[in-house]
């Protein structure tokens, strides 16, 4: 079941092309990495799917009942600017916004669904801190907790581990597991070539143009996969 | 001191300029905490600037000041506003350009309306006998319009304020939010611009938020600081204004000023500790 279709995307800033042709699509279920190399277009991408950047051409369709406000995402950078006041749980239970419609004040069900990510993402003890103050690695957990509180079919994640170590990499990656096993729609863009093939059922490459975009199997068996491959041991 | 207040409460105009500036110190405080960290003070200071031309055109044709004043200053505020969504630097020197023709503007109709007694001095910075019955009855109405929206606004608010772009990715219109929190932050201007004056009018909006950002940490209690530590500053200035004779504005902004920096010590003390 198809709930994203991306028909020959084109994405410029000024007059650079980020990202030029893309097509693909995302189906319910489905665990799908971007891999590619850095400035390859992987973010710009996600953001013109999420309708962050304007595309120049082609097509973006939601389908099968699909709206904006059941998608969750963890943006690659969060600009927040120094010093602003907000704790672990404000910012946590503002994921929980979008399904609340025009309704405006938080229910119970908010606030236990915010307290079950916080806890989820071992951030119990931080719940009443300050975000500012946390962390790189601590604030790149409040903000999956945030994008976990807005999921509700399908979470974009733009290299969502970065600045975590391994410990909480592992926990981290393994939460992502978890949703997707309970039939979220993954779609993680990852500079860890092997756990995408190793996790994913759909890979899409990008290089401004899509590359390759297809199952794991296919990928593997791909000349662009080997040149990759081989390319990042030359490095 | 009792007495200097009780005679203060048996003037009508005082009370006047108590409620509806007790309401305006709300309001603006509310709406400061989001504009001061959206780094959107400028359109404020804009704003109030263009209500001033707004208000003495309006004086000079003779015509009630707020019905001028609100639509000019609505358009005003989402014309910055889209300014300052294309890009910052530009949208500082537009804004500082719109400005000074507004206050030219406004320099202009005072001395060319020969028959009005026209008080520039009070415009600029406040009176507390600048309030009619009408603009009282209308000033409150709309505060108070204002003041629920943003309550019922608040979470809203708060997810466009942190994080704009994330807030629009999953589903909530931040632009929509945006053009609110112009338009409110608008009305607020004209309510209050009478008793606070023109130029000090923004410092309503700045103050109070800075001033509990030195010491509250979380979004909730810097907005309820704000909101009181406004409410206390406007009263005391009215105080002040009153026995020394001073403009209410400037009476006011002082106050906040010293508040500041009591809050401002004691969150450098409080982050020692
Ligand atoms: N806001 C921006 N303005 C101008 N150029 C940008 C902007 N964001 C990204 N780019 C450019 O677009 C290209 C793709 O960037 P990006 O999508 O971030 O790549 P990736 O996420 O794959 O590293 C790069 O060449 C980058 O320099
Ligand atoms: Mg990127």
């Amino acid at each position: 079941m198809k709930q994203i279709e991306c028909k020959n995307i084109v994405v410029n800033y000024d007059s650079n092309i980020a990202v030029k042709n893309v097509s693909f699509s995302i189906d319910k279920g489905d665990y799908l990495c971007i891999v590619g190399e850095n400035g390859s277009g992987k973010s710009t991408l996600i953001k013109s799917i999420l309708g962050l950047e304007k595309i120049k051409s082609g097509e973006i369709i939601f389908l099968n009942d699909l709206k904006r406000n059941e998608i969750g995402y963890l943006p690659q950078q969060t600009i927040v600017q120094k010093d602003f006041p907000a704790s672990v749980f404000e910012v946590v239970l503002s994921g929980t916004l979008n399904s609340r419609g025009i309704k405006p004040f938080y229910s119970k069900k908010e606030k236990d669904l915010a307290n079950e990510n916080i806890e989820k993402l071992g951030l119990k003890e931080f719940k009443n801190k300050s975000y500012k103050k946390l962390s790189s690695g601590q604030q790149q957990r409040v903000l999956l907790a945030r994008a976990l509180c807005s999921t509700k079919k399908i979470i974009f994640l733009d290299e969502p581990i970065t600045g975590l170590d391994i410990n909480i990499t592992k926990e981290m990656y393994s939460i992502i597991k978890k949703i997707n096993e309970q039939g979220i729609t993954v779609v993680m863009v990852s500079h860890d070539i092997n756990f995408a093939i190793n996790n994913a059922n759909k890979i899409l490459h990008m290089q401004k143009e899509c590359k390759f975009f297809g199952t794991v199997n296919d990928y593997v068996n791909s000349e662009i996969y080997k040149n990759f491959i081989g390319g990042s041991e030359n490095v | 001191m009792f007495n200097v207040l009780t005679e203060m409460l048996s003037y009508t105009f005082i009370i006047r300029a108590i409620i509806v500036g007790g309401l305006v110190a709300l309001c603006s405080s509310l709406l400061g905490v989001s504009l001061v960290l959206k780094r959107y003070s400028m359109i404020g200071d804009g704003l109030s600037h263009v209500a001033f031309g707004a208000l003495t055109v309006a004086m000079a044709l003779n015509l009630t000041p707020l019905y001028v004043s609100i639509p000019v200053v609505v358009i005003s505020a989402f014309l910055l506003l889209k300014l300052s969504e294309r890009s910052k630097l530009k949208s500082d020197s537009a804004i500082a350009l719109i400005s000074t023709v507004a206050l030219a503007i406004g320099v202009i109709s005072i001395s060319l309306a020969k028959g009005v007694n026209t008080d520039v001095f009070s415009y600029m910075f406040g009176s507390i006998l600048a309030m009619n019955s009408t603009d009282v009855v209308i000033s409150i109405a709309l505060s108070i319009v204002v003041l629920v929206l943003v309550i019922l606004f608040y979470n809203k608010i708060f997810a466009v304020t942190f994080d704009e772009n994330y807030a629009m990715a999953t589903g909530t219109n931040s632009n929509l939010y945006n053009m609110i929190i112009a338009f409110l932050t608008a009305i607020t201007i004209v309510i209050g611009m009478r008793i606070m004056g023109t130029m000090l009018i923004s410092s309503l909006i700045i103050f109070p938020a800075l001033t509990s950002m030195r010491v509250c940490k979380t979004f909730k209690s810097v907005m309820i600081s704000s909101a009181i530590i406004s409410v206390i500053c406007l009263l005391l200035g009215i105080i002040i204004s009153y026995v020394y004779a001073i403009p209410t504005g400037a009476s006011i902004v002082m106050v906040n000023a010293i508040m500041f920096v009591i809050f401002f010590v004691v969150g450098k003390v409080l982050n020692k500790v």
